[in-house]
């Protein structure tokens, strides 16, 4: 199968591979998230119910509360966070979190992430230049 | 970015490895954004909720904290939005005690650092309302839409780690809504019906942030001019927009200060405007509506009340008493509940039966445990911004007018 490449912006955070989790919903861990089930909590989410451990979540943009920083580094130290997430475009404070907490974020694709990229494909992730590959070769 | 050689010498480790480490933090956020170099910022904002920290986070704290004064003080005035426990009324609520012994643990670290624990998201009304130009690091949506919407200022959001840093480097990465590009309008919208009360103020708030593509989408709101907003109007209107989006920035030609009519807000020609028909307000009043009468608690907070809150809600509980099926909270910053105390108006609501929160924001204190413990999942509250939050934690929100909510709780169902 040949990979599929999408270039985004630059990204930050390590390398990464994983299944996705995709939905063309928007993202908050405040609102969205039981925390300590791993699972979207809020019902009118489009992943309502979906565990998003260990996945490559995939969703618009960033949204609401600053809490968000602080959650990714607590979500990480519990080994309860997703292994990256991408969007369409996000805000401050998810790069703000993803910066202290050493977490894998990468935005503004050349196409939307959200239409490109489908529930369960195995995705790699390189935030240093930015490329995602989508594809069963990819590493 | 470009480095100054005080910034040099900070990322050198001359000043201390925590400074370092901040400091070398916020260029990785500055690359992310393109930044070119950073701006000094006269105050800093903390989120400092164990809610949002955890464990982890309080840990993180503890460590920077046993560090020596020289090396990890903050050196810029720092303040903190609510904490995640009322250490006085934390039993009338059957709050765990476990979350209120690491509440204790963080406040303490903050402290350490130099950190004046203000416990609040109403700083620009009771701290020190910040000033038109000023850049700073502010570390609450609904601070940072306030601070540069209604009086100029200028400010990202700022994330709990992020605050800090800025805190202990005196500057953040000029990005966003610290550069005259991004302060321009993006979006017009035209209201149809003028909003009556801070609860249609949250609604008209939360259709425009629902609306917003992005953090750096601006919306321009016409047809507001003579409403003659208060800063409670507007702190519910801002607070909203930005919790129902991402937005850190709206003007109201005629009202805020970079707006003095439409001409000067967009950059070349104006949009085409999306009106705000009436429908869509009904609309979205009806997604907060309740399928049947059934109430457990009603909240006013998000954000934390001012003082003229706090009358208003005296005034509406005076004389009558909450329904012994209901609790009623309310949420303020300990410079309010002592103005409240010492104006009676704590003894008001107290007395008919409510309970007035110090300090605290209801969200932002374990909600989901608290719910659990005290068998609350139907919630009733005049803020739309509490009513897009508290859904992910177990309840179901029913949005109304404080009057409406407090005779639905001496009530004891939804009226």
């Amino acid at each position: 199968m040949t990979n599929v490449v999408i270039q985004g912006h630059v990204g930050m955070g390590n390398p990464v591979s994983g299944k996705a989790l995709v939905a063309h919903d928007n993202f908050s861990a405040r609102y969205d998230l039981d925390r300590i089930k791993g699972v979207f909590s809020r019902p009118a989410h489009a992943l309502y119910g979906e565990s998003y451990v260990n996945k490559i979540l995939i969703l618009n943009i960033a949204k609401g509360g600053v809490a968000t920083a602080w959650m990714l580094h607590e979500m990480m130290s519990r080994e309860m966070a997703p292994k990256a997430l991408l969007l369409n475009y996000a805000n401050p404070i998810i790069a703000q979190g993803a910066a202290f907490a050493g977490f894998t974020l990468l935005d503004r694709f050349e196409h939307d992430i959200t239409q490109t990229v489908k529930t369960g494909d195995q995705v790699h992730v390189d935030p240093a230049s930015g490329i995602v590959m989508i594809g069963s070769n990819s590493v | 970015m470009r480095l100054t050689d005080y910034e040099q010498a900070m990322l050198a480790g001359e000043f201390g490895e925590p400074r370092r480490r901040a400091l070398s933090q916020q260029i990785e956020i500055g690359n992310f954004f393109d930044a070119e170099d950073f701006v000094e910022v006269a105050q800093a904002h903390i989120m400092a909720d164990t809610e949002s920290l955890g464990e982890a986070g309080v840990v993180f704290l503890e460590e920077l904290a046993a560090g020596s004064k020289e090396e990890t003080c903050v050196l810029i005035p720092t303040i903190t939005d609510p904490r995640g426990a009322d250490f006085q009324a934390y039993e009338r609520i059957n709050h765990d005690p476990a979350y209120v012994a690491l509440e204790r643990r963080a406040v303490d670290a903050f402290r350490a650092l130099g950190i004046l624990m203000t416990d609040t998201c109403i700083n620009y009304q009771t701290v020190m309302a910040p000033v038109r130009g000023e850049h700073l690091a502010m570390g609450d949506t609904g601070v940072v839409i306030y601070s540069n919407s209604v009086l100029g200022a200028r400010t990202n959001y700022e994330g709990g780690p992020s605050a800090l840093a800025s805190a202990m480097t005196g500057r953040t990465a000029r990005y966003g809504f610290h550069l005259d590009q991004h302060r321009r309008g993006t979006t017009r919208f035209v209201v149809s019906r003028q909003p009556e009360d801070w609860c249609d103020w949250g609604i008209l708030g939360g259709i425009v942030g629902r609306a917003m593509g992005s953090y750096f989408e601006v919306p321009v709101i016409e047809g507001l001019e003579g409403t003659a907003p208060t800063s409670d109007d507007l702190k519910h209107f801002g607070a909203a927009m930005a919790s129902f989006g991402s937005s850190a920035l709206f003007h109201i030609p005629g009202v805020t200060p970079e707006a003095p009519n439409l001409e000067s807000v967009f950059e070349g020609a104006s949009p085409e405007p999306t009106v705000i028909e009436d429908t869509v307000i009904d609309a979205f009043k009806q997604s907060y509506g309740a399928s049947d009468d059934r109430l457990d608690v009603v909240v006013f907070a998000a954000p934390q009340l001012s003082l003229m809150e706090l009358q208003r809600l005296a005034g509406l509980l005076d004389g009558k008493q909450v329904n012994d099926a209901v609790t009623l909270l309310a949420a303020t910053n300990p410079e309010n509940k002592f103005a409240a105390d010492r104006m009676g108006l704590t003894g008001t609501i107290e007395q008919a039966g409510g309970i007035l929160l110090e300090g605290v924001c209801f969200y932002q204190m374990h909600a989901r445990e608290l719910g659990e413990a005290n068998g609350w999942t139907r919630l009733m509250t005049n803020s739309a911004k509490l009513s897009n939050i508290i859904g992910g934690y177990g309840y179901e929100p029913v949005l109304a007018d404080m009057k409406r909510c407090v005779e639905s709780a001496v009530a004891g169902r939804i009226v």
